[in-house]
């Protein structure tokens, strides 16, 4: 088997975001973030894609898995979320959301492959992170982190995540994640991509390759 | 009644052929392609190759890639020609239908959530790769569309097998601030980029520029790699006396005729009335 494959067969394969997602708690919210390659085999589809797939007004989620499988059910979400809301007169809440992202991913499980984690922020309960993985299981943390590129942070956030982090402290531990992991991961790459979600919505930011801190390199 | 989709009750029968019978399969038409979109400051530039394939064999030297969805909407397909061609002309129709039910123009997004939704449904079996572009009153949009249905949308794309070949020219010469004329020599050159390096896309250079309320297709419009230096001229002259006769037969032709009676008494009692 040859290591590096005709750039060909790539292109049959089916089109992935070979990722590094992140969402962490914060005192007033969640930061998310994640990096933008989207691959077929060894050829980047996508150098930009954007992972941070807005369902809601103040509810995010981070789609790691088949390209197609993710966007369809955050579709779908999306849709049913909005149909939700307007009957019912209020925002969501992300446990809701969360809730419905784990019934799709579970009873199509066969079918699927898709990892999610569903982030916001919602009155109720503040800023909330669900993680969504392969099977369709669903479980409520105070940071969660998926994708291939996940592998190589489980050391670094078990070790600097902090409770109630400040939103500077939050983004410096979710940027500096996601750059450690697409120097690592093959299956990650491009630009750090960022949101903040709290009271007052929505705020995104990119990091650029450039800018994006350089750590122990030769 | 069948409602629709495939039919898989001949799939045993084809596999035993296949097995048993050493039955060879013909092999399917396919648009081994370099297809191309850019966004420039007016509109959308696509871009095709011309060659589609059938294994090694050029089954067309001269298709058309670039298909129709509406007046300002173009789509540019690689994969399977039948799946390409067909699912285009679908949603072309869906749209249409759905433009005149809502009384709007169609959108390019509308037209993305169509295709994405229907290939999704297959899984990929519906080998389509598909470039989307067009303008609508939103502005002009570019997108990129998997076989499994995962989509993209980027100031420019590439796809088909010489896609790698197209991205190394997209990557070089784009700029966000590029003009009309400027994208379409940057596609074009991508294309012959794809045609000259990469084995399944060939022949000629077809474009479509799409701008606001404004079409052009310019087919054809690079043919210098479909000139054969080499050609005979057609059609075929043989000299009189160059296929040697084996056997000689004449026979007579006999003409069989029955005269069936004609009416004619009867006609003319009618007239008389």
């Amino acid at each position: 088997m040859e290591l590096i494959e005709s750039p060909l067969q790539d292109l049959k394969k089916e089109v992935s975001t070979g990722t590094t997602i992140i969402a962490v708690q914060y005192q007033d919210g969640v930061i998310i973030g994640a990096d933008s390659r989207t691959s077929s085999g060894s050829y980047a589809v996508n150098r930009v894609t954007d992972k941070l797939t807005p369902v809601h007004d103040y509810i995010y989620c981070l789609r790691s898995g088949s390209a197609a499988d993710t966007q369809i059910i955050a579709s779908y979400v999306s849709y049913y979320l909005n149909m939700f809301s307007i009957e019912e007169g209020c925002l969501p809440t992300v446990k809701k959301a969360a809730h419905m992202f784990r019934e799709f991913c579970y009873q199509n499980k066969q079918y699927l492959l898709a990892s999610i984690i569903v982030a916001g922020w919602d009155e109720e309960n503040g800023g909330c992170v669900y993680n969504v993985p392969l099977g369709g299981s669903i479980i409520k943390q105070p940071f969660a982190i998926g994708g291939s590129g996940s592998s190589y942070l489980y050391g670094y956030c078990d070790i600097h995540f902090k409770e109630n982090m400040t939103e500077e402290e939050a983004i410096s531990f979710v940027s500096k994640g996601i750059t450690e992991a697409i120097a690592r991961d093959g299956s990650s790459g491009g630009i750090c991509r960022i949101a903040t979600i709290n009271k007052d919505g929505v705020k995104r930011r990119t990091i650029y390759g450039n800018e994006l801190q350089k750590f122990w390199e030769k | 009644m069948q409602k629709g989709g495939f039919n898989f009750d001949l799939y045993q029968r084809n596999v035993e052929l296949i097995e048993k019978n050493n039955y060879k399969v013909p092999k399917t038409t396919k648009t081994g392609t370099t297809i191309v979109g850019v966004v420039f400051s007016d509109g959308v530039v696509l871009g095709a190759d011309t060659r589609a394939t059938s294994g090694p064999i050029v089954a067309d030297p001269n298709c058309e890639k670039i298909h129709r969805i509406s007046d300002y909407i173009w789509c540019a397909g690689a994969g399977t020609a039948a799946d390409t061609e067909n699912t285009t002309g679908m949603i072309s129709l869906q749209l249409e239908l759905l433009s005149l039910s809502t009384g709007r123009s169609p959108r390019v997004r509308t037209a993305l959530t169509l295709l994405k939704n229907f290939l999704f449904r297959y899984h990929g079996y519906i080998s389509a790769a598909l470039v989307l572009g067009g303008v609508d009153f939103t502005g002009p949009h570019l997108h990129m569309i998997h076989p499994h249905g995962s989509t993209s949308t980027l100031p420019y794309i590439s796809m088909g097998s010489g896609s790698l070949a197209a991205m190394a020219v997209l990557e070089t010469g784009y700029n966000s601030k590029m003009g009309e004329e400027d994208a379409k020599s940057l596609v074009h050159q991508a294309i012959l980029s794809g045609i000259l390096n990469d084995l399944g896309s060939g022949g000629n250079v077809d474009l479509c520029v799409i701008k606001h309320k404004s079409m052009e297709f310019f087919r054809n419009i690079d043919t210098t790699n479909s000139k054969r230096k080499f050609r005979k001229k057609l059609p075929y002259m043989f000299k009189s006396g160059s296929t040697k006769i084996l056997e000689k037969e004449i026979k007579e032709k006999m003409e069989k005729m029955e005269i069936v009676n004609e009416k004619e008494n009867e006609i003319e009692e009618l007239e008389e009335l």
